[in-house]
């Protein structure tokens, strides 16, 4: 057993109810939810967007945005003293000294007219009585201790001068240079890159272990839990459904939902390689290359061109789903833009059958847009919001001459194919939720039967239950319908679920293309091979739970 | 069919009916929808409810208000009903002021779809012609269209919408920018869709709902524009403009104030009633989820 | 060095803006109905045809339209806007004169505008929803919709005439021969009334959008974390939210101070003050369309130059701008 069990408990909440203003979607945000942060350890709170995790966070720093949310009932207990006792003023003294706080975007938690070191300073010119000089140097030393290169520079710089890992980084020094006993990090690595999150973590694991501070981590992210939890808390729609160590949550959950979450996971198990030397290529890429140029003005400098796609092949066969993955600025997502046409390529070809896409003339563009179709990551972005559902997905085969009535009728049934029920077709987008939209979307992309479906990042912005159920949809349907798939995403455990074949993108560059399977078994390039250990809580398998086999 | 199917229960109240319920529940913009009923009943029934020409003698001149019947509000210096005036002017005040607004708005509309939209050199050129309008100083603009284009009702309209498209150009540029790289945009021209109907069926009917509530404020404007020349002498003589009697109030200030002070009044009230309505509107599009 | 750049950079810009306005006040004079020439001959009450060919030619307007607008921009370009024939002086000459009143005016309004303004639209963020929101808010509303030269002449009838307290009109008190302090007193005595009537319409518009900016940036995540960091309500108010609440509002300057320069024209009217403003309306009543196109050339550059000290400022307090 660990020392945790033994040390008094730093943060107690007890039957906390948190309530909404009227209108809300329910009464009740948080619903009795009882939780114990002991020092140092870290404890996981689970939960998807709407359990009111970020909301139970507020509660604890009595940040509430009151009076519409506010605590009707129950305890917090910081260090044995009752929170709701103290005056605004002490309060405020606790917070960022003996209780600090982390968020999760960096870019707009941070201030952008104040340099970075002022910021961090500014923790210290609050509670502290230190001089400029001892307030610097304590700020480099922290700056150090999160690994910040070059802190004397760092120190001057505005937010939006350094990179989203950094500022990251700078949140938790600000977290962090008063060695509060309490860190409460809400989804702080959500909005970061695979690799930048593996560091990330191990940083504030680190950390948290050298100063001996309780942490109270929200995500939603299994892996993430399985990456630095000691324990788990489930939290569903505000009420606490699981809470224990995280061995006997991730691998042995008692709470239907808990297990319904876990089996959502998707493993790391690729699927058995099949075979596709036989079947005809639909779309070959050659030399793709795209680079991006600030717009130099009279007298503007001329920032150094950045190559987003650097002579990118690809050959995709019909029924087969590739997979293009990388972090963000691979290129990935301007790959998927130039091989639409969405956006002009500087170079290379993009035969689509014998076409080449890159050099079509509108008219033939237009002819051959029925061939290549799209799904796009934001659901409530790539559906416009004052159309009807029916209309969105017959737009395409209208577009292209087929009778409006027929073409109506034919998106009921597509309707029906992606599972939404027909009343679904005179309803305006908004009134869905994500994953129905992008069903809706997986409806319209149908629409004109492609040959080619290029989804980008399809079911990054859903829930991770909801995640589960769009891509079974899609693998059913390109089983169905013989579809061939160009995927890309980030994230890898979905590569691996739905990909044959992937292509690993890093700045612009394919590194390594090959079998799913045999790629992730033995990655050749060392890039792949960082990005593979960067998934949180690989070493985790979920359990194969009976009846929610995927 | 699914089990999704009773996830999408009962459609909700239609779109106007939300927004309507939003306005209702902002006094101002309630009294301001009350201000501009009683302001657009005026024009209404300036024909039947005071037939007489305002700008003729219909008394003595300077009579106080409320001490003759014939005169409720009282004459200026040349013996002319100010009532009438009143109400004769609130269809001047309105027509200039909507079919400004109109002008206006449908060049901006213009000016700023095309120039969003395409960016380029296109939005360079644009952008140096919108500037050069919004760097000459636009009441002085008019006044140099006015001297040229002379004062009738009609040129004083054009004139003023001349003046004033740069401002709703601008915010038709700023959402086209905003709206036209996003997703649903490209899902069009993933399908497609041609430049054309892209702008006017996919963007536009997004774009519109600022535009519409920056309408107002417009208005306003125009009304006061109006309102201005008229006061300098240089409107439409042949009409009734309440601007006009504030000029000619100007004379009489020392003893007759009040030939002044009621149009004045009556102009307050308008382009405040146009100012509610537009903040209302602008609450009803888009809520602010504040209000303890 | 790279001010310099940046400055240099808005400066080029403005040079296609001005050719346009140049190009356009030609094509205005050019559609006035009658020419030069002919207004002066009006005025001397006609003259023979031969007299009057002389007279083209002398003014150039003989020549083919593409050369008259050479000669019309580089004359521009040399601050030569022609001759009042009202005025029987050159254009630029009469404009300097004035030139010095309407910018007293304005800078004078725009400081109380924007410094008052902004204050009252923080505090009434402050405390939104409460009583003095409303109280304010109101005040800004009725404000807003008064034209000036209405509440120019509502104050007029208060303080000149029913309290006697300040003059009726004019830059100075004509018959008195005031030295020094006196004089810059009796100037900024009469300037009261013209200035709160060109202000108080600005000040309510800037109030209106300091709160609207404050409002939307305390929601703000870094204000959050501010106070996650146990920042107290002033220090948030300083660093945090104003410091970011005051930028929208710097821009809203720039693009005002054209409307505002055409607002004193009315104002200088209601008051007689020696102003362009008055300039123009005498203008346009005698039909001097040189005067005109002179005062919308000048108060262009007036306002081309005002816009670059402001963008100038703008990027001094935006760190986000990057001036490399």
């Amino acid at each position: 057993m660990t020392a945790h069990e033994t040390t008094s408990p730093i943060l107690e909440i007890e039957s906390l109810r948190i309530a909404l203003p009227e209108g809300s979607d329910r009464p009740l945000a948080i619903d009795g939810l009882n939780l114990t942060v002991r020092s140092g350890e870290i404890v996981c709170l689970v939960g998807e967007s709407g359990s009111g995790k970020s909301l139970a966070a507020g509660a604890i720093m009595r940040l509430l945005p009151e009076p519409r949310v506010r605590v009707v009932a129950g305890t917090v207990r910081f260090e044995g003293q009752d929170l709701s006792t103290l005056s605004a003023k002490q309060m405020r003294s606790l917070r960022g000294s003996r209780m600090a706080m982390i968020f999760q975007e960096p870019m707009t938690a941070l201030n952008p007219q104040k340099r970075v070191g002022w910021q961090i300073e500014e923790v210290l010119r609050i509670h502290t009585s230190l001089s400029r000089k001892e307030r610097r140097a304590r700020v480099l030393e922290i700056l150090e201790q999160v690994r910040i290169p070059d802190p004397a520079s760092a120190v001057n710089a505005y937010p939006h001068q350094i990179s989203g890992g950094q500022r990251q980084r700078v949140m938790i020094a600000m977290a962090l240079v008063l060695q509060p006993k309490l860190i409460i990090a809400d989804e702080p690595t959500t909005a970061l890159d695979v690799t930048t999150q593996l560091q990330v973590l191990k940083l504030i694991r680190e950390l948290q272990a050298k100063f001996g501070t309780g942490v109270l981590f929200i995500t939603h992210d299994f892996g993430v839990v399985a990456e630095i939890a000691d324990r788990v808390a489930v939290l569903r729609q505000g009420e606490l459904v699981e809470q224990g160590t995280v061995s006997e949550v991730l691998n042995r959950p008692r709470h239907p939902y808990t297990q319904a979450l876990i089996a959502a996971v998707p493993g790391l198990n690729p699927p058995a390689p099949k075979s596709f030397d036989t079947a005809p290529v639909v779309m070959r890429v050659e030399g793709l290359h795209k680079t991006f140029k600030t717009r130099g003005g009279i007298l503007a400098p001329r920032r150094n061109a950045v190559a987003a796609v650097d002579d990118v092949s690809f050959e995709l066969r019909q029924g087969e789903t590739l997979g293009v993955v990388g972090e963000s600025g691979s290129g990935k997502t301007t790959v998927s833009r130039c091989v639409t046409r969405l956006l002009d390529a500087d170079g290379g070809s993009v035969m689509l059958g014998d076409t080449d896409m890159l050099k079509a003339t509108r008219g033939e563009l237009r002819a051959r847009r029925r061939d290549i179709q799209m799904i796009f990551q934001d659901p409530m972005a790539s559906l416009n919001p004052r159309k009807r559902v029916v209309d969105l997905i017959a737009q395409g085969p209208i577009v292209h001459g087929e009778n409006p009535e027929a073409a109506r009728s034919r998106a009921r049934e597509l309707l029906a194919l992606v599972e939404l029920s027909p009343a679904a077709a005179e309803r305006y987008p908004h009134e869905f939720s994500g994953g129905q939209r992008q069903r809706i979307g997986i409806a319209r992309a149908l629409a004109l039967n492609p040959k080619v479906i290029v989804a980008d990042e399809p079911v990054s912005a859903l829930d991770v239950s909801v995640q589960a159920q769009v891509l079974k949809l899609l693998a059913e349907l390109r089983d169905r319908l013989s579809l061939s798939l160009l995927f890309v995403t980030h994230d890898l455990r979905v590569a691996a679920q739905l990909c044959d074949r992937v292509a690993v993108m890093e700045k612009g560059r394919i590194v390594e293309i090959g079998e799913t399977a045999t790629v992730f078994a033995n990655p050749g390039h060392p890039y792949t091979r960082k990005l593979l250990d960067s998934i949180p809580g690989r070493d985790w398998t979920p359990p194969l739970l009976a009846g929610t086999a995927a | 069919m699914s089990v999704l199917e009773s996830e999408i229960g009962t459609a909700p109240p239609s779109g106007w009916s939300v927004m309507w319920t939003r306005y209702k529940r902002n006094r101002a913009a309630v009294l301001g929808l009350v201000l501009l009923v009683i302001v657009l009943a005026m024009a209404a029934t300036a024909g039947f409810v005071e037939p007489v020409d305002p700008l003729r003698r219909a008394g003595d001149p300077l009579v106080p208000p409320f001490t003759d019947w014939a005169t409720p509000l009282g004459t200026d210096q040349l013996g002319r009903d100010i009532l009438a005036g009143i109400f004769h002017g609130a269809r001047t005040s309105l027509l200039i002021g909507i079919v400004s607004t109109v002008v206006a708005i449908s060049i901006g509309i213009l000016v700023g779809a095309i120039s969003g939209y395409f960016g380029g050199w296109i939005d360079d050129v644009l952008m140096r012609v919108t500037e050069a309008f919004q760097t000459i100083p636009n009441f002085v603009l008019l006044l140099a269209l006015v001297a040229i284009l002379g004062s009738s009702l009609q040129n004083m309209i054009i004139a003023i919408g001349i003046v004033s498209w740069t401002a709703p150009a601008r915010l038709v540029r700023a959402e086209f920018l905003s709206l036209r790289g996003r997703e649903f945009v490209e899902a069009a021209r993933n399908l497609g869709v041609g430049d054309a109907a892209i702008i006017f069926r996919e963007i536009l009917p997004n774009a519109l709902p600022p535009v519409i509530v920056f309408a107002s404020v417009i208005m306003a404007i125009s009304i006061l524009l109006e309102s201005a020349l008229a006061f300098l002498g240089l409107g439409d003589p042949n009409f009734a403009s309440w601007g006009n009697m504030i000029g000619a109030g100007k004379a009489v200030l020392r003893s007759a104030w009040y030939c002044a002070a009621i149009p004045g009044i009556a102009i307050v009230l308008t382009v405040l009633a146009f100012s509610l309505i537009g903040e209302g509107l602008n609450e009803a599009v888009n809520p602010r989820q504040k209000k303890s | 060095m790279s001010m310099l750049n940046y400055m240099l950079r808005r400066l080029v810009q403005a040079i296609p803006v001005m050719l346009i306005i140049m190009v356009g006040t030609f094509l205005l004079l050019k559609l006035a109905p009658g020419d030069t020439v002919d207004a002066l001959v009006g005025d001397m009450g006609g003259a023979d045809p031969r007299f009057i060919e002389r007279l083209r030619a002398e003014y150039g307007l003989d020549q083919p339209v593409l050369m008259q607008l050479w000669i019309y921009m580089t004359k521009l370009a040399r601050f030569d806007f022609g001759w009042s024939f009202v005025h029987e002086q050159p254009v630029m000459t009469v404009l300097m004169d004035r030139l010095g009143t309407t910018l007293l005016l304005m800078i004078s309004s725009l400081f109380f505008a924007v410094s008052i303004g902004s204050l009252l639209g923080a505090i009434a963020a402050r405390k939104a929803y409460s009583l003095t929101d409303n109280i304010i808010s109101t005040l800004g509303l009725v404000f807003y919709a008064m034209p000036s030269f209405f509440l120019g002449l509502m104050m007029i009838v208060l303080f000149s005439v029913k309290l006697g307290w300040l003059p009726v009109g004019g830059i100075q008190t004509i018959p008195s021969f005031y030295e020094g302090w006196d004089y810059v007193k009796d100037v900024a005595l009469h300037l009261i009334m013209p200035t709160a009537s060109l202000s108080l319409i600005y000040l309510a518009l800037y109030m209106r959008l300091m709160r609207t900016s404050v409002l939307e940036v305390a929601d703000l995540d870094y204000v959050r974390t501010a106070r996650a960091k146990g920042a107290g309500e002033w220090r948030l108010m300083v660093h945090h939210i104003m410091r970011n609440a005051l930028l929208p509002v710097v821009t809203l300057l720039g693009v005002q101070f054209s409307t505002i320069l055409g607002g004193s024209v009315v104002v200088e009217t209601v008051f007689s003050l020696p102003g362009l403003g008055e300039l123009a309306y005498k203008a346009v009543i005698q039909r001097d369309m040189n005067m005109l196109m002179g005062i919308i050339f000048l108060s262009s550059i007036v306002v081309i130059v005002v816009n670059f000290l402001i963008d100038l400022l703008y990027a001094r307090l935006d760190s986000r701008i990057e001036l490399t």
